[in-house]
């Protein structure tokens, strides 16, 4: 897709990017807004209770009624609070979250080996990584700037939380990178084609890995969960211990950016997941290459179906998760990443970076 | 269209690592060192060293300064008193800059002037990450491993340093408590009445 946009000329370029960037970010915000509805929608289901249903049919609209009313609102600036980052906070927030997305590829290209994505990084997955750990200066600032007790406590708990949490999410990235051999999202999904069974939650081609990559999942699926502070992890916004955390004296557009910051990564996440573990946008049976070469657009289209299904699969669990789970305590949250993801991931690498050494990888 | 990024990008360096030194707030001056830190890994990507930017981005901004952050705002710093103290040390701080300046004046003199338009940021290997994974593990392997065992002992220090057992902290048994069952929690009583237990 690069070369197309070179040959397109100076001014082209440009202007196809921010085209697609903005196409990008309309869909994305979209799917956000129904997204945040079926979370609600799941959570009242699993407590036999309708949830939204007034705004539109099925109460459809009632994101964007949300949103009309965050904007309408008054910001409130606690007295003493520091104006400058107080504000400066959920806006880190809600550009990091869209910043990431620019490296995720959603579908096959229509040529082989390409794919639709914003900035083919060779160093893709490490990017979204850093990126995901800087998530956690919104809400260290947004809580210090807050001056208050609250807010300031629900950012300390949520600094150690999330800093802990990636370190297990950098190992199993590691797993995945070695079995891969690449960090560029566009050749991890790549090498997972061919049908489900070569999915690297699976790794069918690489048997014995099956045994480590299963739990490197499970694994993942956990520190997500923290590190988007997500129940049973929401501890930085715990409303029975710290009314509602680091958000306590956010309203109006400045909470609006934090909320989408967070369901933003809370996405990432998901579309992290699949691209590392279940095939990206690979269907669970592979169409082959024939296809592929006589019908492009169709492999493309489908492939963003896949890759969307599975994200919102992923989102459902999600809210499953936080409908089902009771909250952790906190000490047993911090043993839970420190003394029991941190030695099972660290053990990982060690048995995938064996098995790559002395085996080799068959792809 | 490089110069253009590389003169933003290392204004943005230079200016924000100048306020990490002017801000009067320390939160402030974190918050200043870590758009340094950033623009320094933009200075990376721009000489093809993404793997390099990325790191820097991970190690220093996502972890180091989070610690950083995390300790000054925990500080309750009196700004009048902590200035009046840093007073009395500016013939070494103007000792430090005078040297300082001497060294960067030596190296533009007698140093290369500028990069070379065709800097190679991945010697010998397709991609940066292969150069610097050759470099430390195969080329300087038995240094990095000894580098690792001195980061090691300052951990094992640090924990020797402050870990003072307590005998009157009540400890958490995790094992004994979730193998705590229904019935070792309580126990059914029928109390007669006007007889209690």
């Amino acid at each position: 897709m690069s070369n197309y946009i070179e040959s397109m000329g100076q001014l082209w370029g440009p202007l196809m990017v921010l085209g697609q960037i903005g196409l990008f970010t309309l869909v994305l915000l979209l799917s956000i807004a129904f997204l945040l509805l079926l979370d609600r929608k799941v959570w009242a289901g699993v407590m036999m209770r309708k949830g939204p249903n007034v705004v539109g049919p099925f109460g459809l609209l009632q994101s964007f009624a949300d949103f009309g009313k965050f904007l309408l609102k008054e910001i409130v600036i606690p007295a003493g609070a520091n104006k400058f980052v107080f504000l400066f906070a959920p806006i880190l927030t809600c550009t990091l979250a869209f910043a990431a997305w620019s490296a995720i590829p959603v579908a096959p290209g229509t040529v082989s080996g390409t794919s639709w994505v914003i900035s083919n990084l060779n160093v893709g997955i490490l990017y979204l990584f850093a990126i995901s750990s800087l998530g956690v200066y919104g809400i260290i600032m947004g809580g210090w700037a807050s001056n208050s007790k609250y807010p300031f406590l629900g950012a300390l708990r949520s600094a150690a939380q999330m800093v802990s949490y990636e370190v297990s999410i950098g190992f199993v990235i590691i797993t995945v990178i070695l079995m891969v051999g690449s960090m560029n999202l566009t050749d991890i999904v790549n090498n997972q084609d061919g049908g489900f069974w070569n999915w690297h939650v699976l790794a069918f081609q690489n048997f014995p890995l099956v045994i480590v990559m299963v739990p490197m999942f499970v694994i993942f699926f956990v520190s997500a969960l923290a590190e988007t502070n997500r129940p049973p992890f929401d501890l930085p916004e715990a409303e029975s211990e710290l009314v509602a955390g680091y958000q306590v004296e956010y309203g109006s557009t400045p909470y609006l950016l934090f909320m989408l910051g967070e369901y933003l990564n809370i996405v990432l996440m998901c579309s992290m997941m699949t691209i590392l573990f279940l095939g990206g946008w690979h269907g669970p049976i592979a169409l082959g290459d024939d296809f592929a070469r006589d019908h492009p657009f169709l492999t493309s289209f489908s492939g963003l179906f896949w890759f969307m299904f599975k994200t919102f699969f992923f989102f459902f669990l999600f809210a499953m998760v936080k409908a089902i789970v009771p909250r952790y305590r906190y000490d047993q949250l911090m043993r839970l990443g420190w003394k029991i993801f941190l030695p099972t991931s660290l053990v990982a690498v060690l048995v995938v970076g064996g098995y790559v050494a002395y085996m080799g990888v068959q792809s | 269209m490089a110069f253009y990024a590389f003169c933003v990008i290392a204004f943005v360096t230079v200016i924000s690592a100048l306020m990490v030194i002017r801000a009067r707030n320390p939160v402030h001056s974190v918050l200043w060192l870590i758009l340094t830190f950033f623009s320094s890994a933009g200075l990376f990507v721009l000489i093809g060293a993404e793997f390099l930017a990325m790191l820097l981005v991970v190690v220093y901004v996502g972890a180091v300064a989070v610690l950083f952050l995390f300790v000054v705002m925990m500080l309750d710093v009196d700004f009048v008193e902590l200035k009046d103290g840093t007073l009395r040390y500016w013939p070494f701080a103007i000792l430090v800059g005078i040297v300082f300046a001497a060294e960067i004046v030596m190296a533009s003199v007698f140093g290369v002037h500028s990069l070379p338009d065709a800097f190679d940021a991945a010697p010998g290997a397709d991609t940066n990450a292969e150069a610097i994974g050759q470099v430390m593990y195969t080329d300087y392997l038995l240094l990095f491993q000894l580098a690792g065992v001195v980061l090691l002992v300052a951990m094992i220090g640090a924990i020797v340093l402050t870990l003072r057992h307590r005998p009157e902290t009540k400890r958490q048994n995790i094992a004994k408590q979730t193998s705590r069952r229904r019935g070792d929690a309580y126990e059914l009583k029928d109390p007669k009445p006007g007889q209690g237990i």
